[in-house]
This record gives C-alpha cells, structure tokens and sequence, in this order.
C-alpha cells in the first residue's frame, strides 16, 4: 500500500484525518498515485493537478524519502522507499506569507 | 414571520447571516470552508435551501458546492470547466494573442425556474452552464466564439465575465457582462450573442466608443422592468431603457462616478443605489466617508445614504458582487467591505448598522427572503 500525505485543506475536502492509503500496482509513479488517489476521493480531481493538462498546479510541491519529485516526470517510478509503503508520499502546499 | 439570510464571500471562507423580519439581531455562522476564497455563493429563487457555492485558491484550484439545506452542509460538485474546441486566444495586457485559460468561477446564477439549472461567469471569460445540479458544466460557447473574442483584454482584476443578468419574462434572453470586454445579450439562450455597448464612453482604451473593451463592473435590473439596466462602470454609472440596446450616462451629482456595486430596490424598479470609490487607483470612498448613494428617480439626482455608516477614517472598498437587497415589505439592502464589514439597513437604506465588522475582505453579498 501507497501512504499518501495531504495538505490540511485536502484532507477536509476528502474527510480524512490522517494519511491516506492506496493500493497502487507497479510500476509506482506519480501519475499511478495520483490516479488511484482520484479514484478514491473524486473530489480531489482538479486540485492537485489540473483536470484537463493533468500537469501539476504550480502551488503544489510532491516530496518522499526527503526528495522534491515536483520536476520529476509524473512517469518516473518513485523512490523504493515511497513504492514500499515505507515513507508516504507528500502532497504539499507551497509555502506563501501573507 | 419571515427572515433573512445572507451569504457573504469572503477571502477566506463563506459565512451565513440570518436573522428574523426586523433585521436587528444575527446568528453569524461560519466560516465555511476556511482558508478558501469565496468570490460568490448565491440560493436557487424556486427551492431556497439550495445554495451554490464558488471556492476556490491560487493552490488547489477551482470547486462549486452545493448545499441543499441553507448552507448547513455542503457537497462538493463538478469543478471541470473546458472551454469547448480549441479554445483559440484573447489579447493579453501587451496586446499578444493569449490562450484561453480557466482561473476561476467568479460568480454562479441560479436558474429563476429550475433549481437545477446554474449558470457560471468564469475567467478567462466565457459562460458555462449546469443541468444537473453542478454535476457537469457545459460552455455555452457562442458567447466566446461570437466574434469579437479575440479582441477582448483583461483588466487589472483578469477577464472575468462577472455578472449574469435573466430575464424574468424571457427564458431565452440573458445579458452578460465582462471586464474589460462590455455587456453581450443572447435572445435565443445563448445559441447567438452580441455586444450591446453603444452609448459607452471609456477613455482608457483607443477608441472610447469601441464596441468591445469597455470596463463594465456590474449591472442590475428589477425583475418587473427588464428593459431598463443600470451599470457601474469603471467610471460612469449608466442606464439602458431598451434591454441594452443604447446606454446614456445618469451619473449625476454623485461625488464620484467610479464604483463597483450597483443594485435596485425590490420594490421600486426606480430606486437605485451605488458605492461611490474614489478613482480606480485609489479603491476607497472620497473623503474617507463611507456612504451608499440612492436616486429615486433610476439615476441623475443623487442623496447620501450615511446614517450608521462611518463618516471618517474609512478607506474600504465594496467589490461588485458585495450588494444586495432583500424583498420584505420594507426592502433591506446590505453590502460588505474589504475590511470585513457587513452592513444592513431594514428601511432602503435610510438607517445602516454593521452585522458583523472583522470578517476577512468580503468578496460578495447575496440576500435569501426567507417565508
């Protein structure tokens, strides 16, 4: 199983409280995530990346096993580590003042 | 007896106002959604408890809510908003074509008959429609694609269609407006548009009698006299006595003809009230005065509204969609601020006091009578 890591305001929209957690098959990539995050909470769809170009909303940061994936390919399998279910996924909201 | 209530946007979240007929005491519920913009949220006229909702940040993007119990509990609905085809370009600020590009909702129109049925004013502008309750929005594209698309400009605020006017007496007559493009009518429900603008006067773009690229911030109209529109514009407030056929200036004696609110009494298809705002570089009231401008006589002669309001000190603004009436018999009109304050007067206007006064800046206002 995938652990996957919300920011506070995705985890109210999704009602969830902690993390999240997805069956995801090989091979483990962003895009495999993201879609079966998706699938389980539809009300996500858009927010974490857009619905129609499927790229990534500028605000919004990937990290696992202390690595920014935010540039990698949504292709590119994610480190053993996240694949393992041994560290989540991080979804996470770029940090802004104001 | 009946009541109020009222849905105030906020930059970060919604709150709901209610209160009985007399208007005097609130119950302040919120926020909704905490954190999130809420450029507008407003309640279906036929089925009252049903209220959409647009949230929306620059992080996670765009979601329509649907409550259909006043706004106790909301769902999230359909928040995919394609523009149909190749959406084709618009110019942007240095004049280059732009590719049509989805921001945000800025304001969602229920439908008069069908609870159903809500339109949304989006930017980059363009309308879109709903038939299952925000399940699914389809582009009602003949706006887009009517002709003078690829000429209109954003203004300081983006290019957003912001006000979504329905003809009680004519399911297939809509008007629109957009910053900074001008008002386009449909008669067939939106199958064809065109730009209804003449008589429009804008001295900050080439031709100041253009026919597209005029900076209209809001109309409003009274449900039994649909021909006759009033419009804010950036500068000037106008009147339309032809559905929009012609416009002529009835800015009159106000201390400044700059603004963004504008709307009518319920009851008085002739009483109109505006905010007047300094200059569009300088969004606060002249003379630090807050005051609400009524004309009895649909525009040209002016009286201020101050009772309750702050008379000194005050450098908020009053965004266009942050006015609204009720329908009681004594007809309420309230607006909020980018300060946070909501204000209300139960007599039309001649007596104002603040419901709340530390809400985050208030994007919208929208009024619910209740039975």
């Amino acid at each position: 199983m995938i652990r996957v890591v919300l920011p506070a305001h995705l985890k109210t929209l999704a009602r969830v409280t902690g993390e999240v957690t997805l069956p995801v098959g090989a091979p483990v990539t962003q895009r495999a995530v993201l879609d079966a995050l998706e699938a389980q909470y539809p009300m996500l769809r858009g927010t974490i990346r857009d619905r129609t170009t499927q790229q990534r909303r500028a605000f919004v940061r990937f990290f696992g096993g202390e690595e920014d994936l935010s540039h990698e390919s949504p292709d590119a399998p994610l480190p053993d580590a996240v694949a393992a279910g041994a560290e989540p996924f991080c979804v996470v909201g770029a940090m802004a003042g104001g | 007896m009946s009541g109020v209530r009222v849905l105030v946007g906020t930059r970060k979240g919604a709150f709901i106002l209610t209160s009985d007929g007399k208007r005097t005491e609130w119950d302040v519920a919120g926020p909704h959604f905490g954190g999130w913009e809420l450029y507008h949220l407003k309640g279906c006229p036929t089925e009252p408890d049903r209220v959409y909702a647009s949230q929306s940040t620059s992080w996670f993007g765009q979601l329509v809510q649907r409550s259909d119990d006043g706004g106790q509990s909301w769902e999230p609905v359909g928040n995919d908003f394609h523009y149909e085809g190749v959406p084709g370009t618009h110019q942007w600020y240095d004049g280059t074509p732009h590719p049509w590009e989805f921001a945000r909702v800025w304001h969602l129109e229920p439908s008069l008959n069908d609870p159903d049925t809500v339109y949304a004013g989006v930017e980059d502008a363009a309308l879109f429609v709903s038939r299952d309750a925000g399940s699914t929005w389809q582009e009602i594209s003949g706006l887009r694609e009517h002709g003078s698309g690829p000429a209109w400009q954003p203004g300081a605020g983006g290019m957003c269609l912001h006000t979504i006017v329905l003809d009680p007496n004519d399911e297939q007559r809509m008007t629109v407006a957009i910053s900074a493009a001008g008002v386009f009518r449909t008669d067939d429900a939106g199958a064809t548009w065109r730009p209804i603008n003449r008589g429009l006067h804008s001295e900050g773009i080439p031709d100041p009698d253009a026919e597209v690229g005029h900076c209209v911030h809001r109309i409003a109209m009274h449900p039994s006299s649909p021909d006759v529109l009033f419009m804010q514009k950036h500068w000037d407030v106008m009147r339309s006595d032809d559905g929009g056929e012609s416009w002529h200036e009835v800015s009159g004696n106000l201390p400044s003809d700059f603004g963004f609110a504008i709307d009518v009494h319920a009851h008085e298809p002739g009483t109109v009230y505006v905010v007047p705002i300094k200059s569009d570089s300088e969004h606060y009231p002249p003379d630090g005065k807050l005051r609400v401008y009524r004309s009895r006589k649909g525009g040209d002669e002016w009286e201020a509204l101050t009772n309750g309001l702050p008379q000194s000190n005050c450098y908020v603004n009053v965004l266009r969609d942050a006015m609204a009436v009720d329908s009681l018999d004594e007809c309420g009109v309230y607006f909020g601020t980018t300060g946070g304050q909501v204000y209300a007067s139960p007599d039309g206007g001649d007596t104002w006091a603040p419901i709340v006064r530390d809400l985050p800046a208030v994007l919208s206002v929208e009024v619910q009578t209740l039975p």
